[in-house]
């Protein structure tokens, strides 16, 4: 008890620290700039496709719900700005960084545990590479510009999602859904999505990376390739769980 | 420079097991490093000897006694500090820790790269030359995971050469290999150290071949070390424990007058 304590604080101390240098990292020279094109290749390109088709569906979901479930009060020409709101405001922040948790964050995880636990990340220190210069701040930076983009694509395919559900499929007006869409949604809105997105671009890439290159220091992981896939599922879960709690914080302290 | 280019003083190391357990690996440690010359450090698996190469380079800090290098403390150096350190080591990692994702010629230009402040002209001609005095000419292109394990420690090697260290720890240099890539790493050994005269500090428990390589043998054992001069010297030691691990680890290989008298 009164150890798992310990190693708690412990952990924080140094997921902590790591936040600390690996901002540090960001500013030291020089820049590595293909690198950065490189992982907003694999970080953020080879994300769109994912995005796109859920955005689309959620899109989609949220005008069939909103559809019946505003029938009821006669207010289906409100389907529009239902629809943008939910999306900008919760939905495309958080299943866009949900998103990118599992598919680019658990593979930086991977990637650090293993050059960890082969000796890469020492021989780095070795060669007197700082490894959060060298490997660190391109994952960041690629992070923190590709999370954002992407929501944004995610927002209006998952627009262009609800017009289809609703306006196509059933029988809005197209007018009011996206005359209702302009008159709903203003700046604070977007601003409050933007936001969000890039606090959930920090948690990605800070508790992803930081598991994997403190692998080793992780007791309750075990050791070799186990201690990797264990701090890979554990990135993810914490991330996600991080992702839904700081949405709800910034929502409260922003609405 | 100093005649003892790395020093170990009253060294203290011990670790937690996994069932909470303390070992002491290290129980003040001296050793001493002279300049130029090569020392092999030898043990049993788990004795620390790649600890105590990690403590050299500052990737770990012992729990008391002072790391000096170079005639500077590295135990209480801030990270900038020992960057400035590090660049006086060459390593050659037990796996020997080539980045996996770079072909081999990207990783023997790495150093180069991140490290000076050559063109890439000067870097492709220094790199194609060192793979030349390596024989992997033809191979640049591969990655690690195409390599045997004998080429991935020679790519490890140049790659440790790039920045003329004056000192190459060698972690392990022939585990796993056969005896004829053995010998090739140790011919490369001996090449190059004549060619840039580092020091070199060996771990190792290829014994007893790898003894006719040192200068000065050092047998750690149960967290005590014991410094030789030859390999003779260890033979004919009257001290019980290194006479039980010349026994263990040499067995019937050399049989001194001494010994055959005992029996």
């Amino acid at each position: 008890m009164g150890s798992s304590a310990i190693a708690t604080v412990r952990d924080m101390g140094m997921m902590g620290k790591f936040l600390y240098l690996s901002i540090l990292g960001l500013f030291k020279r020089p820049f590595r700039f293909m690198a950065l094109i490189k992982e907003i290749r694999i970080i953020g390109a080879n994300s769109i496709a994912v995005i796109f088709f859920t955005g689309a569906f959620a899109g989609m979901v949220l005008g069939l719900q909103g559809y019946y479930t505003l029938r009821k009060f006669g207010s289906e020409g409100m389907l529009g700005s239902a629809v943008a709101l939910s999306l900008i405001r919760e939905l495309g922040p958080v299943l866009t960084a949900l998103m990118v948790t599992g598919r680019a964050g658990s593979a930086m995880c991977a990637e650090l545990g293993i050059m960890r636990i082969t000796e890469q990340v020492d021989a780095l220190e070795c060669m007197a590479i700082d490894p959060f210069r060298y490997l660190i701040a391109p994952k960041f930076l690629a992070t923190l510009i590709s999370v954002p983009l992407l929501t944004l694509i995610f927002d209006v395919v998952g627009i262009y999602g609800g017009y289809l559900a609703g306006s196509v499929l059933l029988d809005v007006n197209p007018g009011s859904y996206f005359g209702g869409m302009q008159q709903s949604v203003d700046n604070q809105d977007i601003n409050l999505g933007i936001i969000k997105s890039f606090v959930f671009a920090v948690l990605i890439v800070w508790i992803s990376t930081g598991r994997g290159f403190f692998v080793h220091k992780i007791r309750a992981a075990g050791f070799g390739a186990e201690s990797v896939s264990k701090v890979t599922t554990q990135a993810v879960v914490i991330t996600s769980i991080a992702i839904l709690i700081w949405d709800y914080l910034i929502t409260a302290l922003m609405l | 420079m100093s005649e003892q280019i790395v020093q170990l003083i009253n060294v203290v190391k011990t670790f937690t097991s996994g069932s909470g357990k303390q070992q002491r690996v290290l129980d003040e440690v001296n050793l001493t490093i002279p300049t130029g010359k090569t020392t092999v450090i030898a043990g049993g698996s788990g004795q620390g000897k790649s600890v105590t190469l990690k403590l050299m380079l500052g990737l770990m800090k012992p729990d008391s006694g002072l790391v000096m290098v170079d005639g500077k403390n590295i135990t209480k150096m801030g990270h900038r500090e020992l960057n400035d350190i590090r660049t006086n080591f060459g390593v050659l990692f037990q796996g020997a820790a080539l980045f996996d994702s770079l072909t081999v010629f990207e990783n023997v230009a790495l150093p180069l790269r991140e490290r000076t402040s050559l063109h890439q002209k000067d870097i492709e001609a220094r790199v194609m030359e060192t793979l030349k005095q390596i024989d992997l000419v033809g191979h640049e292109d591969k990655f690690p995971a195409q390599l045997s394990g004998g080429m991935k420690k020679r790519v490890g090697l140049a790659r440790a050469l790039q920045l003329e260290p004056k000192i190459i720890l060698f972690d392990e240099p022939t585990t796993g290999l056969d005896p004829v890539k053995t010998m090739e790493i140790y011919r490369l050994f001996f090449k190059t150290q004549n060619q840039f005269g580092y020091t070199s500090i060996i771990v190792s428990h290829d014994i007893p071949r790898i003894f006719n390589l040192a200068d000065q043998l050092v047998i750690l054992r149960a967290g005590k070390m014991k410094k030789f001069n030859s390999f003779e010297e260890i033979q004919c030691s009257d001290d019980p424990e290194t006479r039980s691990f010349v026994r263990t680890t040499m067995g019937n290989i050399y049989q001194s007058k001494q010994m055959e008298a005992e029996q």
